[in-house]
């Protein structure tokens, strides 16, 4: 009888442990795993509250440029999350004065970076189906995101643009993005 | 979609698992006849087998028609992939290395992970024991699981296994006059040696295996051509009858073919022999002795302008940028297209191909491989823009930029050397197609500042007139090529003027006079001023 009931606690004692383990030290040990990898998941993107100074950039007065404007991003923990947050950013719309370079309602839809420091950002169809056709504009567009990335994140070397998660020829007819584009400050007003 | 609303069929399947026995003994019998007619079929067809290539084996399935769909048994892909089958009620489930397909018997799909994949039919149980799935199972579903890339060939029955180099083969042949010619397709693109023996050629692939049809040449062989066969797993052979004397070769890319052009010559042909060899205008380096007099016709003539690609932007459901009028972009570059077109070919008799003449879309590397299949001199391409600032106005003219990796890519493009006339070799330079405009990119230059230039006080320019641009209907373009935006559509007085005679006669005025100076620079006329604005 006692020594059916000991056997009966440890076995209690032993299923508490296991899901204590479960619950707190997986997590952790997870965490420990994880030296924040450039290609990183979609988990966990953003720390609540901290942020980051990066430089975005917007059609320039004369619409012929971008003019690059200092704005606060939420801080991303590695290179892929702080990419996501930055192109979030980006896309997000603007008030006046400033015009955004990228067709309204376009949303980031998946970003991963290579270990080479290619980051891979797949747009939603907006970015086609909204554009205003331009070989200007559509310049413009594509080296904002092109940009955004590589001004501010020293890890990111090139960026190739997807559509709706396939790769496109172009956005609006002209400007190839069959290979990663990297940056190119000459789209930028001084 | 609506497979994913739809599972009941499982349960569905499951009830009906234990119907009455006329029922079993019913469908038993529909299986048993099933059974002899798929193996009737089989043997009917028995020489059908998927030939399976890999790094280390070269294996075969058997192929089983039926209902005009290609069906192989799942037994044959577990041995082969070493994939673990398991039919559990109403699904067959598939797991390779841990990741899992599903099918269902009488649905034309497969799921991985919870993503449905179409199969063009549905498993199909043979005599009650083997599963059957259609051949499109391997490359949409089975290779969704695979860790080595999975390639299906169907119209080939070939399956190729890993990272392996298997160039399609096509091979035609073109009588011309008394000469002909051989042209070599392999895509994807592969590189090749051509040897001669003799009165017979052989062409050596760089590749692992090649994808030959049964019959390699169409047309039938004919003239100096007897036969063309596959001489080993990477060699093309052609047998060449006695008449024939000498050839050249020159390979060429296509987009994702790499073209071999073998001209043949007979022996003393009865052509009218040409003047006696000219200087080799290309100035490719040639080791072999001077060409024989009556080879002198294929020399290349002094270099000017004889053709001009003229590209109309956009056309068809591709409307390009639109004004606030409603203005199209497609219709004001055909406008100006075939205006640009009538003025040169009547004024300066150069030849002018339109990319299309009428209101459709051409995808842009067809634009650019009509230029260079007509070899053309020069590629013009005519586009109207658009910005996200309505002020903006005025034309610019782009040239091709590509970033340095391409353009090292280019600088150390790959050399082949290839047999000439006479028995020596000649180097062939070989260019990915997108990079086919880098060696011409210092024209394209020069050719956007002479526009640019003829444009001034007549053309109105936009603040940034000259400018370099990753475009890609230049980057394929196998000679100086240039993109216009003639003016801003989105600018509201810039549309309006677009539409105007007098806009469109200085438009076209200007690119004629911009043609006339670029054809004395090809000559090795006067050059340009320096200048044009960056």
């Amino acid at each position: 009888m006692t020594s059916g009931r000991l056997l009966l606690i440890a076995a209690l004692a032993a299923a508490v442990s296991i899901v204590v383990l479960v619950l707190v030290g997986l997590p952790r040990l997870n965490r420990a795993k994880s030296p924040a990898p450039a290609a990183a998941s979609a988990a966990a993107p953003a720390v609540p509250g901290r942020k980051i100074k990066a430089r975005l950039f917007y059609v320039s007065q004369d619409g012929l440029r971008l003019t690059g404007v200092e704005r606060e991003v939420a801080y991303g923990e590695g290179t892929a999350n702080q990419a996501r947050e930055i192109v979030n950013a980006q896309l997000a719309g603007v008030a006046e004065p400033l015009v955004s370079p990228v067709p309204a309602g376009t949303k980031l839809r998946a970003l991963y970076v290579t270990e080479r420091g290619e980051a891979y950002v797949d747009v939603s169809r907006e970015a086609v189906s909204g554009h205003t056709g331009g070989s200007g504009d559509e310049l413009l567009t594509i080296f904002a995101i092109v940009n955004a990335l590589t001004v501010n994140l020293p890890a990111v070397t090139a960026v190739q643009l997807l559509v709706d998660g396939k790769e496109i020829e172009t956005l609006a007819g002209h400007v190839d993005l069959g290979r990663p584009l990297a940056k190119n400050m000459s789209w930028i007003e001084e | 979609m609506e497979g994913l609303d739809r599972d009941p069929p499982l349960i569905a399947r499951s009830q009906s698992r234990r119907p009455s026995s006329p029922l079993v003994i019913g469908a038993l019998l529909t299986a048993c006849a099933v059974a002899i007619g798929l193996t009737a079929a089989l043997f009917s067809q028995g020489s059908q087998a998927l030939l399976v290539l890999s790094r280390d084996a070269r294996r075969s399935i058997a192929i089983t028609p039926q209902n005009d769909q290609e069906f192989v048994a799942l037994d044959d892909l577990a041995t082969m992939f070493q994939l673990n089958v398991r039919e559990d009620v109403g699904a067959i489930t598939v797991t390779y290395k841990g990741k899992t397909i599903v099918l269902t018997p009488d649905q034309a799909l497969a799921s991985i992970s919870g993503r449905l994949i179409s199969l063009p039919a549905a498993p199909v149980r043979t005599g009650g024991r083997r599963w059957l799935v259609p051949v499109e199972f391997i490359s949409r579903a089975f290779a969704l699981v695979s860790d080595v890339r999975i390639e299906l060939r169907k119209p080939s029955h070939l399956l190729i296994v890993g990272d392996l180099r298997v160039p399609r083969i096509r091979v035609t042949y073109e009588p011309l006059g008394a000469a002909a010619r051989l042209t070599v397709d392999a895509t994807p693109r592969a590189n090749s040696t051509v040897s001669q023996d003799g009165n017979h050629l052989a062409l050596r692939f760089d590749a692992d295996a090649l994808d030959s049809p049964d019959t390699l040449l169409q047309p039938p062989p004919q003239g100096f051509v007897q036969s063309v066969r596959l001489l080993d797993a990477v060699t093309v052979g052609v047998d060449l009858t006695p008449r024939f004397a000498a050839f050249k070769a020159t390979s060429q890319p296509l987009d994702s073919t790499m073209r071999v052009v073998i001209d043949l010559v007979g022996a003393q042909t009865e052509t009218a022999a040409g003047p006696p060899a000219a200087t080799n205008a290309a100035g490719a380096a040639t080791t072999a002795p001077p060409a024989p007099p009556e080879l002198g016709a294929l020399t290349l003539p002094p270099p000017s302008i004889h053709t001009i690609a003229l590209d109309p932007g956009h056309g068809g459901e591709d409307e390009g940028a639109r004004g606030t009028d409603g203005t199209k972009e497609k219709d004001v570059t055909l406008a100006l297209a075939r205006r640009v077109k009538a003025i040169i070919e009547a004024r300066l008799g150069i030849r002018v191909l339109l990319t299309r003449d009428d209101d459709r879309n051409v995808a842009l590397d067809a634009r650019a491989a009509s230029a260079n299949s007509n070899k053309a001199d020069v590629f013009i391409s005519l586009h109207a823009n658009a910005s996200f600032r309505k002020t903006l106005s005025g034309a610019s003219v782009f040239s091709a930029a590509f970033p340095p990796s391409a353009e090292a890519a280019a600088a150390a493009v790959s050399i082949e050397r290839l047999p000439t006339f006479g028995g020596g070799t000649r180097a062939i330079e070989l260019l990915p197609w997108r990079l086919a405009q880098a060696p011409f990119i210092d024209r394209s230059v020069e050719l956007a500042e002479i526009i640019g230039q003829q444009f001034q006080n007549r053309v109105p320019l936009s603040p940034k007139p000259v400018d370099r641009a990753p475009l890609r209907v230049l980057e394929a373009a196998n000679m100086p090529a240039v993109l216009i935006e003639a003016g801003y559509l989105t600018n509201p007085d810039q549309e309006k003027q677009l539409l105007t005679n007098e806009f469109q006669n200085a438009f076209v005025q200007a690119l004629y006079d911009a043609v006339l100076k670029f054809r004395e620079v090809v000559e090795g006329g006067p050059r340009p001023a320096a200048g044009g604005g960056q």
